[in-house]
Formats: structure tokens, sequence, C-alpha cells
């Protein structure tokens, strides 16, 4: 019998060859994945797009634009080259989309949407790596500690979970933001961009980790009950030995699950917080202000968030199936 | 059942509490307030004591919750007058009640917020059971297809889009605005039909892919299973059965879903420059108004809390092994 439980069957001769090769669950979950093929194709979209927003600079250099200026309103370039006409809109066709400008160019400024993007795109994945990463490590440490010590702990940690989920999380983001960025900086001041990022980083984490929280409570506290970790308790194990040897190999397939679905929707709420005006603030380029900027000039100039709406969208797309294949790979008993 | 609900409602009234506490102080905590920023910034020592004079903001911070606190349940008085019973204080920037604000503001969002949950409910539960029902047809593909792309737009893209086509270039609607419902509700349904119709797109995808996934699951119970073998009719068996059980899980996401179907319609407030609760809180945050902040906290909590309350009855109703524990 393969050793592959689901899927297509192997052709045969390879199936001979392999008949009594073992396998670490580690791979056949690989294996599982590399079978579907929607799966591999984001993935690989999914990492072209880190990459692409990684090298943000050095593509922009090769591109010959920079987010920052103003094509449409430095003289040094409506001279020789207007993008904008006489109401700051984009000459051309699609929102200004030409040879120079592969994207078009924001109305009114003048800058290039091709690179704002490139820059934005960065903003948005990699803060949203490092929001992610910690509310994942957050809730972990939280649901281990709650589900495998129980009892009092457990009720606690519970109640603080459910707190912290009644909350109306959007209006809190909204509201804080402000109030978070004032901690750092004086608010009559200029925040710098990386204080900003600061802030959006603590009011993210503040109220995002008790999905992830209650999801590994659970798990370990089925865990608890099974006999491998009993037997380890019997053999005199330590707890922090029997969580570090027995419990986290087991809840780490869920914790990846979680990790693929909760990274976009990190980037959906840091975009949503620039759209809303609390987040990044002009001139940082970032992709949820693209659309604040789209939705504001959407009458004149509609095409204008084309590009980063599709963007985003196939993002999204390609990340959500993903999740969906990372799950089927780890779980296969899990549908869909 | 009564029990129940009290216990409930007990365990609201005190996280509201809390959730109170936490907005005031995390508010206050922050070293600058309202009043150094309403004075600006060449801002004489004496016009700042004025202003911190006027708005209480002299009392010790306890003092100031208190009052707050007690405003809600009992009212207050200010040197304008009298402010009845759920108090939400006076607002800082604009000096108006909170509460008339907010009562003012909140049935937009609500409108919203209902009306969504509604079309997204119909459409993505009808669609699921479709699906379910014709699984494995191109008309099951095309459905699950089409809410994986749909569920990946997002209510910022979609709504300028929307504006684009159907108000913009071919003028067949006008822009969206809020109608009360008592007033006309037929301008309250068309007002609201672009922004209502895309922040249900968004949901839409879930509930589709939930419905048909517990559907497919429930029609291969036992229980189906048998029903079926004794002859009652397909049609009866999907709905009294089959359909039934496929909503237990529905509600309990939809339960937990009622945060973030608050946070969308605040999303396509803005999308749209609706003048709902969204736009207050953001008002109150810019503005660093703490009386305006609390109340909309406030608000949206309790609205959280009420629904969620609503959607574990509703659970009782569908499931009758929770109504016996």
């Amino acid at each position: 019998m393969s050793a592959v439980v689901d899927g297509a069957p192997e052709p045969q001769e390879k199936n001979e060859a392999r008949k009594h090769e073992g396998r670490s669950p580690g791979q056949l979950m690989w294996l599982r994945f590399k079978r579907d093929r929607t799966g591999v194709i984001c993935a690989w979209v999914v990492l072209g797009y880190f990459v692409i927003a990684a090298l943000a600079p050095v593509i922009a250099q090769l591109y010959g634009k920079d987010p920052y200026i103003l094509y449409g309103q430095d003289p040094e370039y409506t001279a020789e080259n207007p993008v904008l006409d006489d109401f700051g809109l984009p000459l051309g066709y699609f929102g200004g989309v030409s040879g120079d400008h592969w994207f078009g160019v924001e109305p009114q400024f003048g800058r290039d949407v091709f690179t704002m993007l490139l820059y934005g795109m960065r903003t948005s994945l990699y803060m949203a790596l490092g929001v992610t990463t910690l509310l994942m490590l957050t809730g972990v440490v939280i649901g281990l500690v709650g589900g495998y010590f129980g009892g009092r702990t457990d009720y606690f940690l519970g109640r603080v979970t459910d707190f912290f989920l009644s909350f109306p999380q959007q209006l809190f983001f909204i509201a804080f933001m402000p109030v978070v960025t004032a901690f750092f900086v004086d608010p009559r001041d200029e925040t710098p961009t990386y204080f900003r990022a600061l802030a959006i980083l603590i009011v993210l984490w503040l109220l995002g980790w008790m999905g992830m929280a209650r999801l590994v409570r659970s798990t370990v506290l089925s865990l608890r009950e099974r006999e491998f970790v009993e037997a380890a308790k019997v053999a005199g194990a330590s707890p922090w030995r029997i969580i570090r040897k027995e419990i986290l190999p087991n809840v780490v397939s869920p914790i990846l699950v979680q990790f693929t679905y909760l990274l976009p929707s990190t980037i959906l709420t840091i975009a949503f917080l620039s759209f809303a005006g609390v987040g990044f603030v002009e001139p940082t380029p970032d992709w949820g202000r693209m659309f604040a900027t789209g939705a504001k000039v959407a009458e004149q100039d509609p095409a204008f968030m084309f590009f980063p709406g599709v963007a985003l969208v196939i993002f999204v797309l390609c990340f959500n199936l993903l999740g969906d294949a990372v799950r089927d790979a780890l779980d296969p008993k899990s549908g869909r | 059942m009564l029990q129940f609900i009290i216990r409930r409602t007990v365990g609201a009234v005190v996280t509201l509490f809390l959730i109170g506490a936490a907005t005031f102080f995390l508010f206050v905590a922050a070293p600058s307030d309202y009043a150094s920023l309403a004075c600006g910034r060449d801002c004489s020592a004496t016009r700042l004591e004025e202003i911190r004079e006027a708005l209480g903001l002299n009392l010790p911070i306890a003092q100031q919750f208190w009052d707050f606190m007690t405003g809600i349940v009992m009212g207050r008085d200010f040197p304008q007058g009298h402010c009845p019973a759920p108090c939400l204080g006076q607002s800082f920037y604009s000096g108006d009640l909170v509460w008339a604000t907010i009562k003012d503001r909140f049935p937009l969002t609500l409108s919203l917020t209902i009306g969504a949950a509604l079309v997204f409910l119909i459409v993505g539960l009808g669609t699921g059971m479709i699906s379910a029902f014709r699984r494995g047809s191109l008309v099951d593909k095309a459905a699950t297809g089409a809410s994986m792309v749909l569920s990946s737009f997002q209510i910022y893209f979609l709504g300028p889009i929307a504006l684009a086509v159907f108000v913009y270039s071919t003028g067949w609607m006008e822009d969206p605005k809020y109608v009360p419902i008592t007033e006309d509700p037929v301008g309250w349904l068309v007002g609201l039909s672009i922004p209502m119709v895309v922040m249900a797109t968004i949901f839409t995808a879930q509930y589709t892919r939930m419905s048909r996934s517990s559907l497919i699951e429930q029609l291969a119970e036992d229980h189906v299973r048998t029903a079926r073998a004794k002859g009652m009719s397909q049609k009866y068996v999907f709905f009294r059965y089959a359909w039934r059980g496929s909503l237990i899980p529905i509600v309990t996401i939809l339960g937990i879903d009622l945060s973030s179907l608050l946070g969308g319609a605040v999303v396509t407030e803005l999308t749209f420059s609706l003048q709902g609760i969204g736009r207050l809180a953001v008002d109150g945050a810019v503005n660093k108004d703490l009386p305006l902040t609390m109340g909309v906290m406030l608000v949206g909590a309790f609205m959280i809390l009420l629904l969620n309350i609503l959607v574990d009855i509703a659970y009782a109703w569908i499931d009758p092994r929770v109504r016996l524990s």
C-alpha cells in the first residue's frame, strides 16, 4: 500500500520502488501539497508578491521612477513631459497609462502608481508579516498555558479572551490608533513613520491574538488527555518538557493553517486603517492609502485604483487558496 | 431559558463596564489630552487651565470615570443643562450631547448591518443550498468559483467601482444616501441599496461555502438516509432534516462574525461617505474627543453583546440539544 493516502494513484513503477520506503508526516504533507496544483501555483504567486515587495527599491531604480516625486507638480518634470491636465487629472487613457508610467499616475500630484504600489506593498506585506508573527506567538503562549494547566488559569485566561473578543474591533482600531500614537509623540508634532508602524503593531496586537489563543487552547485541551502525554507525565517529565516535546509538535499544523488565514486578514486590516485615515499617512506609500485616494477621486478618475485593487484581489485570492491547500495537505480528513 | 438570559445579561453588563473602563483609562493614559490639542501650538497656561476647567478635566481621573458611568444610568447635569438618563457625556469638540449624536447616526449603521446581513444570508444560503443539491454540476462549480473570487474583493475597492458604474458613468442611480425607514421605506431601500449589496458581497461568499459544505455533511447523516428510506419525500427531508441541521454551524459563525459585521458597516460608511457610527469613531479619534469615543465604543459593544445573546437564543431554538443543557 502506498503511503500517500489520498489523491490520484502514483504511476505503477514509482509505486514499486517506493513500496517499503518510510516517510515522516512532514514528507507526506509536502507530497500532498505538491499534488495540489492550485496550491502550488498560489504559493508561487504569494512568494512572488513578497519578493517583488522586498525588491521594490531595486525595481523602482531600474524602472526609473520614485514614489515620492510629484511628476504632475514638479516643474522639472512637468515642463518636458506633462502628465496631468489643468484639473489635476491624468492625461491620456485609463488613468494616464503610458510607457513612462505603466500603471498611470495619481490625480492631483502626478505620482507614479506603479512605484507607489510597489512601495505600498512593501509597507503592507512586511508590516503584516511582523504583526501576524507577534499575534501568533501571543496566541500560542496564552492558548498553551490555558489549555495545558486548565483549572483556574484556564478560566481566567478564557474570561480575558472573551473580554477582548467583545470589543467592537474595527471601531477600537480607528479610535485607538491616534491615542496609541500619542504615547510616542506629541500629537502637534509630525509623527515619524516608524512610530506609526509601531502604533499599528500595538493596536492590532491588542485585539488580534484571541482567535489563535482559542484554537491552540482547544487543541491542547484534547491533546492533554491523550495517552502519550499521560505516559510522559508518568515517566516524570516536567510540564515544560511535555509542552515542548509532546504537545507543541501536535499543534503545529493547526497553527500553520491559521497563520495562512491570518496573514491576508492582517494585511486587509492594515489597509483598512490607512483607508480610514488613521494608519499610514502622506507621503508614505501604502496599499490601503491608495484606496482612500481612489475613493476620493472615483468620480473623476476611477482607473486610479484599478491596479492596486486588482493586485490586492489576486493576492488575497491566492493566499486564501494557499490556506485551503495547506489545510488539505496538513489534515487530509478535513474535506472542503 | 430565563435563567440563561439573565445570566447572559449580567455578563454583558459587566463586560460593558469593563470595556468602558478600558477605553476610558487607555484614553486618559495617553500623554496628550484634548485640552492641549484644542488650545493649539501657542497656548498660554491660563487658557489651557480654562479649557481643562470647562471640560472637567481637572477632577481626579477616577472621579471623571465615576461621573461618566453614573451618568449613563442616572443622567448628569452640565452647566448648559441637564442630560437625561442614558447620558454619554458631552462632546469636547462640538459640545453636543453624545447620546443625541449617536441616536442620530446609529440607525444608518444598523440599517446597513441588518440590510446587508439579510442580503448575504438569503443569497449565500440560497446559493449554498443549490450548490449542495446539485453537487458537482456546472452550477455548483460556477457558484463555488465565484464565491472564492468575490470573497477576495474588498469593500473599499468594490464600493468605488459600483459607484463609478451605477452612479457616475451611467447615472442609473443616485449617490447613496440615508433616509429613515420610518419616513420613506422605498427611499431607504433605494438610497442604501448600493452600500448594502457591496457590503453583502464580501460576506456572501463565506456563507455560500459554509452552507454548502454543512448541507453536504448533513445529507450524508444517518437520520437523513433513514428518513429517505422510510419513504419521506426528498423535499421534506431536505428542508425539515438536512437544512435545519446545517443551520447550526452557520448560526455559530454568524455569532462570531457579528463584530466583523459591524466593522464591515463601518468600512462601508467610510467608503460611501455616509454619516454613521464609523465616521463618529474617526472624528472622536482624530479630535481626541473622549466622551464621543467612549460613547461610540460602548454603543458598538452593546450592539455586539445584544446580538450575541439573540444568536444564542436562536441557537437554542434550532438545536434542541442546547435547550436541554
